[in-house]
């Protein structure tokens, strides 16, 4: 490896507050239970699940079981090269 | 380089929708319609065959289906989705078919037709939401009720004596030949979503290569009917629906199947015609005229006196003289006797409805059809009877005639002719502003073949037609 290159940036989900509706089935899929039910309300009067800010291993499944298609979106890193 | 996983094949944000928060679902929070819309968007889009697409929304919550999907959309009725489906697969040889539909859509209303569909094969993937209960109309009991469950309208649970047992439709589906691919899944753990992911694209990739008609199950609940939370719905559908609906691919043909190919359709005009017997000669397409009049008229009689003849005439005329013109029907079963009428509305602009609740001109051959439909005429507009019904009353503020329907004809050398004296005298008070000539092409057009009929019909024609020039001197 590169020692040059940059530090990987590990996967994390955006959950996007305004589009939750606080169903939790993404608390109850993430293996690294790393997402939680905020307690304040969005402008639609849902709380909203919120990601703890670290542990997330990208495994999509938040993404898949959230059924609002604004609401979760992952960022992966790249392949590392070989 | 970071790649970021978020929704494809459903649009950004949902105009169609209206009001406030057009970025969300209308979809109650917990509810897996959305999680099923985003495995089959996401599939469309990564086969690249949204352009190719056309979704068709059931009536369920998933009516609104074609707010979501960024592909062609239609929504359909009650069940016939199979039927509009088929349509539409019949005529775009090409169509990626997408069939969204609910256990009341497809199980209940749906349920011949969809079995009619799946057993000719047709290209169509349909994603069949099982959640055991009617969502939209508030929970009431569907075919796939479980035995025992309770809902709104089996207050005590499903009793299999009462309301039969939950209905099997992917087994069903699974005893008919045509099929390529049948497949029963669930959201409920990650392992079986993403079966169910791979069931879809599947699905997706038979119509992608044409070969015919998938049907996938997917095993859901209705959190807000069944008063669950998620958690307690994940568990109703693992522990109680898959014991009653087991999941697995039934069938899997792909391999063996080769694309369906299937004559081009032609739907021009003249084939069109040709197919229907149509006399395109004779039909020329109407001419936009905002100054020609729009004229309802409507003709009543007992059934045998001609009434829906006399439509048919006078239609054949309007449509001969270039304008929009409607007929539409209505008699009881018998073919002779009872009660017959029609309306013609002609214009010479497209015509919105050919009901005619209001008429210009009312044709009454027979004393029930004047007495039913004389309050019908509009203030000012001409009421022809048969002056072989006698004394009658009239309402008022209307122009009224009586036509001795059967001496003219008689005399015209027809005494069966009795219609087409009507449309003799309406040709002259009616308003319809058509030539001549058009009502003697009709005439030739209605009885053609029948030299001896047109040529009698024409006689009595031009003797009405006599008779009301000089009745309006």
């Amino acid at each position: 490896m590169n020692p040059t290159q940059p530090e990987r940036v590990p996967p994390y989900p955006v959950i996007d507050p305004l589009e939750c509706k606080a169903c939790g089935r993404c608390i109850l899929a993430c293996p690294k239970k790393v997402i939680v039910m905020g307690t304040e309300l969005n402008a639609r009067g849902y709380t909203f699940a919120q990601y703890t800010g670290a542990g997330c291993i990208g495994c999509l499944n938040c993404f898949y079981v959230c059924p609002e298609p604004n609401a979760i979106a992952v960022h992966l890193p790249a392949k590392e090269m070989k | 380089m970071e790649k970021v996983i978020r929704t494809r094949g459903i649009y950004s944000s949902f105009p169609r929708k209206g009001g406030a928060a057009q970025t969300a679902t209308h979809y109650c929070p917990g509810c897996e319609h959305g999680v099923l819309h985003k495995l089959i968007g996401e599939a469309l889009a990564d086969m690249e065959l949204q352009d190719r697409t056309v979704v068709i929304s059931p009536v369920g919550c998933a009516v609104f289906a074609y707010y979501y999907f960024d592909t062609g959309n239609v929504q359909v009725a009650h069940g016939r989705a199979a039927a509009v489906g088929t349509g539409i697969s019949r005529t775009k040889n090409d169509a990626v078919v997408v069939s969204y539909q609910g256990d009341g859509d497809l199980a209940s209303i749906g349920l011949n037709e969809t079995l009619q569909a799946a057993n000719r094969g047709e290209k169509i993937a349909v994603f069949f939401v099982n959640n055991t209960v009617y969502g939209m109309t508030g929970g009431q009991m569907a075919p796939t009720t479980l035995t025992g469950e309770k809902t709104v309208t089996s207050p005590a649970g499903r009793d299999p004596l009462q309301a039969g047992y939950p209905l099997h439709m992917t087994e069903l589906i699974n005893q008919l030949q045509a099929p390529v691919y049948i497949a029963r899944v669930s959201f409920s753990n990650m392992a079986k979503l993403r079966q169910a992911r791979k069931a879809i694209r599947t699905a997706l990739e038979i119509q992608r290569d044409g070969k015919g008609y998938a049907f996938v199950e997917v095993l859901m609940a209705c959190p807000t009917n069944q008063k669950m939370n998620v958690e307690e719905a994940i568990q109703f559908v693992a522990e109680q629906m898959e014991a009653e609906f087991p999941l697995g691919v039934l069938r899997d043909c792909t391999a063996e199947r080769d694309p369906i190919v299937r004559t081009e359709s032609d739907y021009r005009k003249e084939t069109l015609d040709h197919l229907l017997g149509l006399d395109t000669e004779r039909a020329p397409d109407a001419v936009l005229d905002s100054t020609a009049p729009t004229v309802s008229v409507k003709m009543a009689g007992f059934g045998g006196q001609g009434v829906l003849s006399m439509g048919v005439i006078l239609t054949r005329a309007a449509c001969q003289a270039g304008k929009f013109v409607s007929w539409y029907p209505s008699y009881g079963p018998e073919q002779r006797g009872g009660t017959a009428n029609c309306g013609v509305v002609m214009s010479g602009q497209p015509i919105g409805t050919p009901m005619v609740s209001a008429a210009d001109v009312l044709v009454a051959m027979n004393r029930p059809s004047l007495d039913k439909f004389a309050g019908e005429v509009k203030p000012g507009g001409l009421l022809l009877y048969n002056a072989a019904m006698g004394e009658v009353e009239v309402p008022e503020g209307v122009r009224v005639l009586a036509v001795p329907a059967l001496e003219l004809a008689t005399k015209g050398g027809s005494p069966r002719a009795e219609n087409t004296v009507m449309v003799g005298v309406m040709s002259v008070l009616g308003g319809f502003e058509l030539i001549e000539s058009a009502y003697h092409e009709a005439i030739a057009a209605n009885f053609a073949g029948k030299d001896a009929a047109i040529k009698a019909n024409s006689a009595v024609f031009d003797m009405a037609r006599q008779w009301a020039l000089d009745q309006s001197e």
